[in-house]
């Protein structure tokens, strides 16, 4: 008897000190009432942030906003600066990096989704692949920063420096002289690193208009011309000129230096996982009736993929491509690492032409000290911004414009 | 979809040209798409060997020089090779975690009581405008939440403790916290709405309330998932480099006052990508030493994170 009561009172005891759970109903209703109340406020927080954000960024920003700005290049004063060229850089680089990615990951996903193997060592190397992308898509963009400066930019140092590339097509250098009568003249050179010609009278040079002309060459102690049609050829024996180089568009070398190539490769690596990850997910929302249908008719595999699987993902596929691609035009610290702070003048014009992107001209303006850059710092977000947000509305477009029912 | 067009004859499909092969050459292709497919999926392979390779070869160029020693490295407090040439990785590191600490205050308990509200309470229509909300923030370029840093956080920070630096690892953290809280809620919300119906139901039944079924029934059989999210947060807040580039400042201190400057690991990479330094010296080989720190710090933690989430990951149906 006297054991029995023991017991329970010691049930008792163990409820009692299982934390809150007598406290009365009222009490308890309180605090779910609280806690609902803290739980909305919370989640009103990230409202409240992107609102503040945008707030500051507009007020800042938008009064800079201009057709100039869009189309003028970065300039140490704050009220010329445009993001022009990085607006264009941008481009490239986002055009490289869609061309190089999409085929790549697309594939990848196929493979993965699409042709899983029955072997049992060909099922272990699958799933390896799969554990990989997910591993690779949590790696710092700043790492495969540095690996794109030295697999690609650099080439492991296999071709030489990148300043004097040993594989070049696509490029011409010229000596660089201004003539007594303030023209330009250019004189054709073999590649970077060749000696300067000797400057004698015959020498072809090219004007800046590209007419080719013969120099005219006067030595120590000589007048110099009064015709002005000769004085505009004409050199001293000691001007010194500097190499410059043309390209053409279609300009290549190896090392591939740190050019919109470079960058574009760098950011495939960057995106690949998730356009991997994205691919796979909408292959995945397939149904599989649709596979068994065409299977069952005696397709192949890949028939089945390329007349059924791939048409009905192909939506989903696009719209995760499309914010992979808005993730990498936002996308700073590999570029800043292959390209580091260079001032472009201009649009690039071949794969090989250095370059500059929206973010890291942003991210040079925020670095100023003075206000007057950080309102232009602010302006280029707003465009980096509208940008992303036109990729997005895309995004959003194809996918409630193709999203049916496939089952 | 092109596939089956409704509207042609099916004898149309079946006799079309393009599609009367004949079923070795359909074989053939096949095999050679499987080859073309096979081969775009090893690139991935490919790839984490190259960064194995580049991080562990340019490693060892740094290590092969005289005034470096893995002891010195690894054993030293000071870290200034631009200077006195000391190379002591450990105020790297503190500041790095220091900036991680601060930005997992503010986003763990920030998305994971969001994902809560999302998952187990929001009405449909809070629903619907809170997730694109998320989505946006998430969009956002990593340079525009250090433009944010410093253009607001910095400036807030000032207004209640006037000492603080200009640069300083309390906004650069507050910023990264808000960066990693979309992910930490998107991950945090799935893991939660997988636990399945019934459990809540169960603990409705037996006389919960919301708050209860939330943390003692929700949170509990989410919590693989949920130590996953968190993982993968922190991986990349270590990882994270323009927002500490431009709001952390640049100078290395063994001290976690989170009211100074502080320099990360990723903040010295990008000291060395933008500045002068000559790019065969012990200053610029330091910064792939230091990558590939970070880089084992954060694959470390990926791993991690994948493991858990499938290993201790309850089954309820």
């Amino acid at each position: 008897m006297n054991d029995r009561k023991d017991l329970s009172k010691r049930d008792d005891d163990r409820f009692a000190d299982s934390g809150g759970d007598h406290r009365s109903l009222a009490g308890r209703h309180r605090l779910d009432r609280i806690f609902v109340r803290f739980c909305q406020a919370t989640a009103m927080l990230s409202v409240v942030i992107l609102a503040v954000m945008l707030v500051t960024i507009f007020s800042q920003g938008l009064r800079g906003f201009s057709w100039q700005f869009l189309t003028s290049s970065a300039s140490a004063d704050p009220s010329d600066a445009g993001i022009g060229p990085a607006l264009f850089g941008s481009m490239w680089v986002c055009g490289v990096c869609a061309l190089t990615s999409l085929p790549i990951g697309i594939a990848t996903a196929i493979f993965l989704e699409e042709f899983k193997p029955r072997a049992r060592l060909m099922r272990w190397f699958h799933s390896f692949i799969q554990l990989n992308i997910s591993n690779l898509a949590g790696v710092p963009s700043v790492v495969y920063g540095i690996i794109g400066l030295t697999a690609f930019a650099n080439m492991f140092g296999m071709f030489g420096d990148p300043n004097q590339p040993t594989f070049e097509i696509g490029a011409h250098y010229y000596d660089q002289y201004v003539s007594k009568g303030n023209r330009i003249l250019l004189i054709p050179a073999e590649n970077a690193g060749s000696p300067v010609p000797e400057l004698k009278t015959g020498l072809v040079a090219y004007t800046s208009k590209g007419e080719p002309v013969k120099i005219n060459v006067i030595g120590r102690g000589e007048e110099t011309p009064k015709d002005k049609a000769i004085r505009a050829v004409t050199l001293k024996w000691n001007d010194e000129g500097g190499r410059i180089i043309e390209n053409e568009w279609y300009y290549f070398r190896f090392p591939l230096g740190r050019g919109v190539l470079t960058g574009g490769l760098t950011l495939m690596l960057v995106i690949l996982p998730i356009i991997i990850i994205a691919s796979q997910e909408s292959l995945r929302a397939v149904p599989y009736s649709l596979r068994e249908g065409s299977l069952g008719m005696g397709a192949t595999q890949w028939q089945t993929v390329q007349n059924v699987t791939l048409p009905s993902a192909i939506p989903g596929i696009m719209t995760g491509a499309i914010l992979a691609m808005s993730r990498a035009i936002g996308e700073a610290a590999p570029v800043l690492i292959i390209c580091g702070i260079v001032y472009i003048g201009s649009n690039p014009s071949s794969l090989m032409d250095s370059f500059s992107v929206m973010p890291l001209q942003i991210f040079d303006w925020a670095q100023q000290p003075s206000d007057d850059f950080h309102a232009v710092a602010a302006t280029g977000i707003i465009v980096l911004l509208s940008v992303l947000l036109s990729f997005n509305a895309c995004a959003v477009y194809i996918r409630n414009r193709t999203q049916k029912p496939l089952t | 979809m092109t596939a089956i067009p409704a509207t042609r004859d099916i004898t149309d499909i079946v006799h079309h040209p393009s599609r009367r092969r004949s079923p070795t050459v359909a074989q053939f292709r096949d095999l050679c798409m499987r080859g073309v497919l096979f081969a775009c999926s090893l690139l991935s392979i490919f790839i984490t060997f190259a960064i194995i390779f580049v991080l562990i070869r340019e490693s060892l160029r740094f290590f092969e020089m005289e005034e470096v020693t893995l002891s010195r490295f690894f054993g030293s407090t000071r870290w200034s090779p631009l200077i006195s040439g000391e190379i002591g990785i450990w105020p790297l590191v503190l500041g790095t975690l220091l900036v991680t600490v601060i930005a997992m205050v503010v986003a763990l308990p920030l998305g994971l009581v969001t994902a809560i509200y999302l998952s187990e309470y929001a009405p449909r229509r809070l629903r619907s405008f809170l997730k694109p909300t998320l989505e946006i923030l998430a969009g956002i370029p990593t340079v525009v939440y250090g433009f944010f840093a410093l253009a607001v956080i910095t400036p807030g920070l000032k207004f209640f403790h006037e000492g603080i630096n200009v640069f300083n690892a309390l906004s650069a953290g507050i910023a990264v916290g808000i960066l990693c809280f979309p992910t930490v809620c998107s991950l945090s919300e799935d893991a939660l709405s997988a636990v399945p119906r019934s459990l809540r139901d169960a603990a409705y039944g037996l006389g919960g309330t919301r708050f209860d079924v939330a943390t003692k029934v929700v949170v509990p059989a989410a919590l693989s998932g949920l130590v996953s999210a968190f993982l993968l947060a922190i991986a990349r807040a270590i990882g994270e480099t323009m927002i500490v580039a431009l709001a952390a400042g640049g100078a290395a201190r063994m001290s976690i006052d989170p009211l100074s400057e502080t320099l990360t690991m990723t903040g010295w990479m990008v000291q060395m990508a933008t500045g002068d330094a000559s790019h065969a010296g012990m200053e610029y080989y330091s910064m792939y030493a230091v990558a590939s720190v970070l880089f084992v710090m954060t694959f470390g933690l990926t791993v991690l994170g994948n493991i858990v989430r499938k290993r201790f990951r309850e089954a309820y149906e």
